[in-house]
């Protein structure tokens, strides 16, 4: 924009007397904090429309049979749109992962706690790595399992044993087992 | 110069839009054209009586005839009628409990796939799921209703000028054409597979008359008369068509009375900044 | 700003001190639209349109921007994806209509910005930019909305976008490959639909940028006012901050509230039924017509139903309509009248309020009816009322015409007197 040439005159069209400046300033203070509120709680819905919608919160869930999983086997799944492990345990890593002292764990839990009654051997955990959201390997055959024959996760190295918990790594908890129940003997729904 | 290209162009342009001006005039003058017999046939449509629970600036869904209203859609209008833009999870906003919910969803079934051989197979709805339609595609849609495919019901309320009213009258409209109206037009007639009811555009449609007397067994032992499910199931509708619009009246008023005390602020401010510069005498 | 008595930008405190030797932005909105722009003090509320305008600008893009983060430009979703906005994003309803009625808004508040231009000769020198680039501002708006409109793929935007690019295919040899080229297809489709979304997106920001130019050029010979008399001294004037600031603020609360009772009680009243229904290539709406800003335009395309001399009645259609915008470009040097604002012009007022605005008023009204009887007849007559208005009329009594006696300045105009006033000429009160 152009230079102004001239030099700051004291304006004199503007002549406040002294007497109503405290109303003055009441009346445009006001006006302005009303513009003020108006434009920020504008910003509640232009912020809240990028949080996740009616249809992605609505609750889904994701049916699964075990029957045909063999011991030491795993398949994958989808549940909310992020991978699904479930694996069954064999004898050995069953064992392996109860002779664990809790003590040593980063995120201490049991077996017991990480499985359904009953179905003892049947683990249910995202397929997610909590470092930083990779997909670990380990759930399909031949896959690195790591050093603790669970999954390994090969974005950082994070190793997980049999039950999925964080043995060696960056990650900072063990694989997250969702809620989910049996609705049959084999048939589990997640979610 | 320029100015004398204007006038020409602007000459041009005149006497080309009078030059159709004059045979559109001598053209009206010299034939007389009359519209179809339709239009005589045709009436404005009109809401119930008493209106709409959810008419005007503050009305609000009446829930139990929402509920009323879905019940005649999935026993009358799902037959042939898709609800495209609807989720079963919706009708926790008729008041449905999330156990109502779900079982409401597993009484339909929609399509999905056998978990083990990835076939197609119809499976229950899940909340999680929308309508399904009743026909797997147009062409089906078409075959199925002599070449007359039953639009989406979703949006019906929106698609139409005062779309409930429309729906409304369009249930209860069916009937045969008015004697007099008869007696002026004798070449009217319906045409076959067609059915006679003058709230419909060109007063011939092709959906069957849906409704009779009794047709549904309300839960709430509300006596189904026609006029009672059609107001019913326009009412269920104009929610398909806009869930969020009582939600979007009530926003409205905060909004309003926020707006309306800012500019009553602004208008003192603005008084208050001028009354300085108000026109003095002197210089 | 090239008033000598423009008041200085200066630095307040260490931190805008630091601003202004580095970049001196703070300065420039001092000198944009703060205290350091002078403008006349007898503005009158139909200069509040230009800030409105500029408001609902910035609104649309960013209610645009939002319902993109949620949009889908594919044919077989589109629609679909326009209900998720409606029924699952929070406040996509909002979002959307506030985005659908602010179109209609910012063609209100750019109308009345239009005819205040009109009236108040506001388009000759020294601003003859100043109204060029504005109707390059309209021209982009109008391509923007239409591109808009066709987005949510309803059967008004199909037939819309249809019939639009229908119109190059009038023009004679390379019409008909243009409209494919256009469209990138024979009919709407993906590809239509997909450059008209990359379009919309972009447009709001070129048009943003001429906004730009827009006010610039209005900061160099300064805004105009109800007298048309320029400015001569500082009485004559009063700093932007806070008079305007003020004003445009009152007006902008009255807009918004119009807007809010549209948005909140009536979102769909301006729009058309026919485009919640999913747009069907097999299927034309009995009656198809555009968003309702363009109606005169489209009353202008429809009147033309006769070939005239060797000019087929569609192309003739369609010259006339793009016509009757472009002809807005020469409006500066039509107009040859020494004086500016239509209060003293008698005659040119008479033709403004009796000739130009009901003609705009019937073009208006035939646009949104029926191509029936009377609504073709009478649009004939209006479409040629405007171009006469505009080629003939407006040339003409600027010659003829004789002028009611002018203020000596503002300051008289609005206080009465004048001292500095050369003759003790009666003022003629302006507003």
């Amino acid at each position: 924009m152009a230079e102004a040439t001239g030099t700051a005159t004291a304006d004199t069209v503007i002549d406040s007397g002294d007497d109503g400046v405290r109303r003055r300033d009441f009346i445009n203070i006001a006006a302005v904090s009303a513009a003020g509120i108006g434009g920020l709680s504008v910003l509640y819905p232009l912020i809240s429309q990028m949080a996740p919608s009616a249809d992605v919160l609505a609750e889904s869930s994701t049916e699964l049979d075990t029957a045909a999983i063999a011991p030491g086997q795993a398949i994958k799944a989808i549940f909310r749109k992020q991978p699904l492990f479930v694996r069954r345990l064999t004898e050995v890593e069953l064992d392996e992962a109860n002779a664990v002292q809790l003590a040593d764990l980063r995120d201490p839990a049991t077996m017991a706690d990480r499985t359904k009654e009953g179905h003892g051997d049947i683990l249910v955990t995202m397929g997610v790595c909590t470092h930083l959201g990779c997909v670990p390997l380990g759930a399909a055959e031949g896959e690195n399992k790591g050093e603790y024959g669970g999954y390994f996760c090969p974005c950082h190295g994070s190793h997980y044993d049999t039950a999925g918990r964080i043995r060696k790594g960056p990650a900072p908890t063990n694989l997250e087992v969702p809620e989910y129940e049996f609705t049959s003997e084999s048939i589990i729904r997640v979610g | 110069m320029i100015r004398i290209l204007a006038i020409l162009g602007g000459l041009f342009f005149a006497v080309a839009s009078l030059w159709a001006f004059g045979l559109g005039a001598f053209t009206a003058a010299t034939t007389t054209t009359e519209k179809p017999a339709e239009y005589a046939f045709h009436e404005e449509w009109t809401g119930p009586e008493d209106g709409f629970s959810f008419d005007g600036i503050v009305g609000n869904w009446d829930r139990q005839q929402l509920q009323r209203g879905y019940q005649v859609y999935k026993e009358v209008c799902a037959a042939c009628h898709s609800l495209n833009y609807v989720a079963f999870r919706n009708l926790a906003d008729l008041g449905y409990n999330d156990a109502e919910v779900k079982a409401e969803a597993a009484s339909w079934t929609v399509p999905g796939i056998d978990p083990n051989t990835g076939e197609a197979v119809g499976r229950p709805g899940l909340p999680t799921d929308n309508f399904p339609s009743p026909y797997a595609n147009n062409v089906a849609a078409a075959a199925a209703n002599n070449n007359a495919i039953p639009p989406d019901l979703s949006l019906m309320t929106k698609a139409r000028k005062n779309g409930s009213d429309y729906v409304y009258s369009l249930l209860v409209g069916y009937g045969s054409p008015d004697p007099e109206k008869l007696a002026k037009y004798p070449e009217f007639e319906t045409p076959d597979g067609l059915y006679f009811n003058k709230y419909f555009p060109n007063v011939n449609i092709a959906m069957a008359p849906p409704l009779n007397t009794g047709q549904v067994i309300y839960a709430d032992g509300t006596e189904a008369t026609i006029s009672q499910m059609s107001e019913d199931v326009a009412a269920f509708l104009s929610w398909t068509a806009e869930p969020t619009m009582v939600k979007r009246k009530q926003t409205g008023w905060p909004v309003l009375g926020f707006l309306l005390f800012a500019t009553i602020l602004a208008w003192f401010a603005k008084k208050q900044v001028w009354s300085s510069v108000k026109p003095r005498k002197d210089d | 700003m090239s008033f000598s008595w423009a008041r200085q930008y200066e630095p307040k405190n260490g931190f805008t001190q630091w601003m202004d030797e580095r970049l001196p932005l703070p300065r420039l909105v001092y000198n944009a639209v703060g205290a350091g722009y002078p403008v006349p003090r007898n503005l009158n509320y139909m200069w509040n349109f230009g800030v409105l305008a500029g408001f609902f600008l910035v609104l649309q893009i960013i209610t645009g921007v939002v319902l993109a983060m949620h949009y889908a430009s594919d044919a077989t979703v589109a629609f679909a994806k326009v209900e998720h906005i409606m029924r699952d994003v929070n406040w996509g309803w909002l979002m959307r209509y506030a985005h659908a009625n602010g179109a209609s808004f910012f063609f209100i508040v750019i109308y009345m910005h239009i005819f205040r231009g009109f009236f108040y000769s506001s388009y000759k020198a020294p601003r003859e930019m100043i109204w060029l680039l504005g109707v390059v501002i309209f021209l982009l708006m109008m391509a923007t909305a239409f591109m808009g409109y066709v987005l949510p793929w309803g059967q008004m935007s199909f037939w819309g976008a249809k019939v639009i690019t229908g119109l190059f295919g009038a023009i004679p040899l390379v019409g008909e490959p243009l409209q494919v080229w256009l469209l990138g297809g024979f009919a709407p489709d993906d590809a239509a639909l997909n450059r008209f979304f990359s379009l919309h997106f972009l447009l709001p920001f070129v048009i943003a940028g001429v906004v730009i130019m827009h006010i610039w050029a209005l900061h160099i010979p300064g805004s105009s006012n109800p007298t048309g008399v320029e400015v001569k001294q500082e009485s004559d004037t009063v700093p932007f901050h806070p008079y305007y600031t003020a004003k445009d603020g009152f007006g902008l609360g009255v807009i918004l509230i119009l807007f809010a009772i549209m948005v909140f009680f009536l979102p769909n009243a301006l729009g058309h039924p026919d485009n919640y229904i999913e747009a069907n290539p097999l299927s034309t709406p009995a009656h198809i017509v555009p968003e309702w800003y363009f109606w005169p335009f489209y009353a202008i395309l429809r009147a033309f139903t006769v070939d005239f001399l060797f000019i087929p009645a569609k192309l003739m259609g369609v010259i006339a309509m793009f016509g009757s915008i472009l002809i807005w470009f020469i409006l500066p040097w039509l107009d040859r009248s020494p004086v500016r604002s239509g209060h003293y012009r008698p005659l040119f007022r008479k033709f403004f309020w009796f000739g130009l605005i009901p003609a705009m008023v019937v073009l208006f009204i035939c646009g949104g009816a029926p191509a029936e009887e009377p609504y073709v007849m009478l649009s004939q007559l209006a479409t040629a009322y405007y171009f006469l208005h505009f080629l003939v009329i407006i040339p003409i009594i600027g010659q003829i015409e004789k002028p009611k006696p002018l203020p000596y300045s503002i300051t008289e105009a609005v206080l009465g007197s004048d001292k500095k006033a050369v003759k003790g000429e009666n003022a003629t009160p302006a507003v």
